[in-house]
């Protein structure tokens, strides 16, 4: 699965940027969004996977009695989901506001300072 | 020490509270202060005259062997009272030269603190320090020489001033630090043990050169000697203050400091005799085609500079002994030069030399000044300026190896010299006073009797060189790395080719005073030429610099965001490439993966089914979509390994991005196509590059034993510290609780910046861009 896992990654990684390096702005955020979860999905299998076996102590005991996945790659994933959303709800909102001021969703137009304009 | 020299700073920031009390009548006074540190440096004298060298250390960084270090010898003493007692000189003369000027509290602050500056730098004895206070001068005479900062050219001439010198200060820096690492400490007496050890060092030639550039600049050496010219916009106390008798010398006193460390080494020598020679020739030829009076100062004080370094070159007890005497005598005499020339223009309203005559008639006592001071440089008897000339010329005649190209040089040297000083200092003050000049009038006292002073002193110590002679250049010389205890200063040292040499110079300097007039014809030929000279060379340079710069910023900063990122991905993928095809041996250990099971491969099917109709679809809504269930199948891989917290937030996240694009969507215009088949197939080869890179780099990574002590860590004391079971919510609201607060406080931000965005109503001007 391993394997698979790190296809995926990459598949999602090629995307990612392919998409961020498109010229619409929707794309972009697409592109962000895609990347962020190879991210994710990266430090995932990184921190090496395990089956069957949540970070959770049981019920009846203090302390990890059989094997667990590792609980540290998994918090650092919950955060950046977390703050991944901020970011693209931040980023679609702006992008619809961009687009009601210079009426265009083409990043090539926008690259100018209204100064130069 | 440390008082007398950080004094000047304290009265600079002083001034910045209490400025407005001494713009007036109250100026004068703040010419105590280099009063009181000459007298202070004065009553030194008899303590080094008897070969004392007072040192004192205090603690600045000692973990770098960086300290407030200073020494107090011969060389440091004669530069200090320069200083100070042309400070004080320069200072009262100001207090009448600008009277009234709106910032002239500005301006003393500024010469404080150039005073302060030139003061450290010339008693350091930690080469940091020395650095620190050499920039100090370099930044304070950038205001200094910018103070009329309404004029452009002015302006232009301190930048130009601050970039050469700038320059010097970075290249003095790489000097010092390379000097501390081959002699492993920045003290200045401890590394004067080491002079054999440094010249066989095989750094030495760098480390050499590296000052040589530093003296250079900053004390006006051919190539670099074109910025001393421009500075002359700067007010005329500037011109005195720094550009006779203090800041150029800086790079004098640098070479001396050093040359009983760096000296006593053919490239030293050589370097030094060659560049020296060629500045004292070039630009006292040039002083010929000047009508400005301070453009001619500006070439006959480069020249000077450039005598002082030959002698230095020249190395042997006759040359120290000549510089330690010309030092001298180029301080007194250039700085009353100056002052004059500062009363002329201030009074007669003109430095064009063609322009005025006859003014002793109306200003006699600046007359005197100006006569004396250059019957002085021109080395005429009876004034220290001929004790200088004849010393000058008696090392040159004692050096051994080609003395007669040598001799003719410095010969040559003195006889422009002698034009050049005739032309500044007696010109203006004879024949007839020409109508325009009627109205001319006598300045004030605090205004004549500055040069006067220098002038006198430079008669004073020529009748009785005794005065300085074991006081002031005898310990010099010996800080120099010399014992002239034997040497004895005198006017009259009997008739022999010395005193042939003088009388030949004289001769001719005067038939070409009488037969060359400066006219602004001499100034119309040779401005043709400039643009050989190095200053047009500079400023060429400079002007494609500027235009490389603009280019390269256009190149790597050019606006398009997917250029950016192309560079950063295609860095990266040949960079982690290059390691990870050409250095690693690639391995998949398949005996420690998970197996994939029937369900995971439909899952990751979906999934890279989602991603490419995300990539590929034509309609905004369907990439959406698509999008949304990449997010749903990666939350079902983070449920199939044990995630389940993870696969909470990436569901509820997914959703709502969803949601929320969809929202938005609908009031955009179409989906944009915009980038053509071979752009796309472009970044398609770069994506999948670096797609590539990263599923490579994963499987070295998983090849590689995982290391899991902080997880354990967490995993083993969450409920017995925290009392929670769930280790990944343990480990975000307890033992990483203010992590989580922080991330918390970004949301909200974001939150706000949304609610912003919605609600903010633009003005009807901004719609339309």
């Amino acid at each position: 699965m391993e394997v698979l896992l790190a296809i995926i990654i990459g598949i999602l990684y090629a995307a990612g940027v392919y998409m961020i390096l498109r010229r619409s702005l929707v794309k972009l955020i697409i592109g962000i969004i895609l990347l962020g979860n190879g991210a994710n999905l990266l430090i995932f299998l990184l921190g090496r996977i395990t089956e069957g076996a949540p970070p959770i102590i049981p019920e009846d005991s203090s302390v990890f009695t059989e094997a667990y996945a590792d609980p540290v790659p998994q918090a650092l994933i919950l955060t950046a989901i977390v703050i991944s959303f901020g970011l693209q709800s931040f980023a679609i909102i702006l992008v619809k506001r961009a687009h009601k001021v210079v009426k265009t969703d083409d990043l090539d137009e926008m690259n100018a300072t209204d100064e130069d304009s | 020490m440390l008082t007398a020299i950080l004094l000047g700073f304290l009265f600079a920031l002083f001034l910045v509270f209490t400025g407005k009390f001494f713009r007036g009548k109250l100026a004068v006074l703040s010419a105590l202060i280099p009063a009181g540190l000459f007298a202070y440096f004065a009553s030194f004298i008899s303590k080094i005259s008897a070969g004392e060298i007072i040192t004192k250390t205090y603690e600045w960084v000692p973990a770098f062997g960086v300290n407030l270090s200073f020494k107090l010898d011969g060389l440091s003493l004669l530069f200090s009272l320069m200083i100070t007692g042309i400070g004080f000189l320069v200072f009262s003369y100001t207090a009448s030269y600008l009277k009234g000027h709106k910032y002239l509290d500005r301006f003393y602050g500024y010469l404080s603190v150039f005073m302060a500056a030139m003061l450290g730098l010339v008693l350091s004895n930690n080469i940091i320090s020395l650095f620190v206070f050499w920039e100090l001068t370099s930044i304070s005479s950038f205001f200094l020489i910018g103070f009329n900062n309404d004029s452009a050219a002015s302006r232009k001439s301190a930048l130009t001033a601050l970039g050469i010198t700038g320059l010097g200060g970075f290249f003095l820096l790489s000097g010092v630090l390379l000097l501390g690492s081959m002699t492993g400490t920045y003290n200045i007496t401890e590394m004067l043990s080491m002079q054999e050890a440094i010249a066989g060092s095989e750094y030495y030639i760098l480390a050499a050169s590296l000052f040589f550039v530093a003296a250079f600049t900053k004390s006006a050496q051919f190539p670099f000697h074109f910025w001393l010219p421009a500075a002359m916009k700067a007010p005329t106390p500037v011109s005195t203050y720094l550009h006779s008798a203090t800041m150029v010398k800086a790079g004098v006193y640098l070479l001396m400091r050093f040359t009983p460390i760096l000296g006593d080494h053919p490239f030293w020598n050589n370097t030094l005799i060659i560049v020296g020679g060629i500045t004292m020739v070039y630009t006292a030829i040039h002083s010929l085609f000047r009508t400005d009076l301070k453009g001619i100062l500006a070439y006959s004080t480069i020249s000077a500079l450039g005598i002082l370094v030959f002698l230095i070159g020249l190395g042997t007890k006759a040359a120290f002994l000549a510089a330690a005497v010309f030092i001298m005598v180029h301080a007194l005499y250039k700085a009353t030069l100056f002052l004059v020339a500062g009363i002329i223009d201030h009074q007669a309203g003109t430095r064009d030399v063609t322009k005025l005559a006859g003014l002793r008639k109306v200003m006699m006592p600046v007359a005197i000044a100006g006569f004396l001071a250059a019957i002085s440089s021109a080395g005429i008897p009876p004034t220290i300026g001929f004790l200088g000339k004849e010393l000058t010329y008696e090392a040159s005649l004692n050096f051994g190896t080609g003395t007669i190209i040598i001799v003719i040089a410095i010969v040559l040297t003195k006889i422009f010299l002698l034009w050049a000083g005739f032309a500044a200092g007696i010109k203006p003050f004879m024949g007839k006073l020409p109508e325009a000049q009627k109205e001319t009038k006598m300045p004030g006292l605090l205004m004549w009797f500055p040069p006067i002073i220098l002038a006198v002193l430079s008669i004073l110590f020529g009748i009785f060189p005794s005065l300085i002679e074991s006081a002031i250049v005898k310990p010099m010389v010996f800080a120099l790395g010399a014992d002239a205890s034997e040497d004895h200063l005198a006017l009259w040292h009997g008739f022999n080719t010395v005193l042939l040499l003088s009388a030949v110079t004289i001769g001719v300097g005067l038939l070409l005073y009488f037969l060359v007039r400066p006219s602004n014809k001499l100034e119309q030929k040779v401005a043709k030429l400039e643009f050989i000279s190095p200053r047009s060379i500079m400023e060429k340079g400079n002007y494609y610099f500027v235009i490389f710069s603009r280019f390269w910023t256009n190149v790597f900063q050019n606006g398009y965001l997917r250029n950016y990122v192309t560079s950063i991905i295609l860095f990266l993928v040949i960079l982690v490439g290059y390691i990870l095809f050409g250095h690693q041996r690639l391995v998949i250990d398949h005996s420690q993966l998970a197996e994939i099971t029937a369900y995971e491969l439909v899952v990751a099917l979906i999934l890279v089914a989602g991603v490419l109709y995300t990539v590929f679809t034509k309609s905004r809504l369907a990439a959406v979509a698509a999008m949304g269930v990449v997010g749903l199948s990666i939350c079902l891989i983070f449920v199939f390994y044990s995630a389940p917290d993870l696969a909470m937030t990436q569901f509820s996240i997914d959703t709502l991005t969803v949601i929320l694009f969809v929202l938005v969507l609908y009031r955009l215009p179409k989906y944009l196509s915009l980038s053509d088949y071979k752009m796309r197939l472009r970044d398609g080869v770069l994506s999948l590059a670096l797609g590539t890179i990263i599923c490579v780099l994963a499987l070295q990574v998983l090849a590689e034993p995982a290391n899991n002590e902080i997880g354990d860590f967490y995993a083993k004391n969450a409920y017995l510290l925290a009392h929670g079971k769930n280790v990944v919510n343990v480990i975000l609201v307890d033992f990483r609780g203010t992590d989580t607060l922080i991330e918390i406080s970004v949301l909200a931000i974001a939150a706000i910046g949304v609610f912003g965005l919605l609600k903010l109503r633009l003005k009807s001007t901004d719609r339309t861009q």
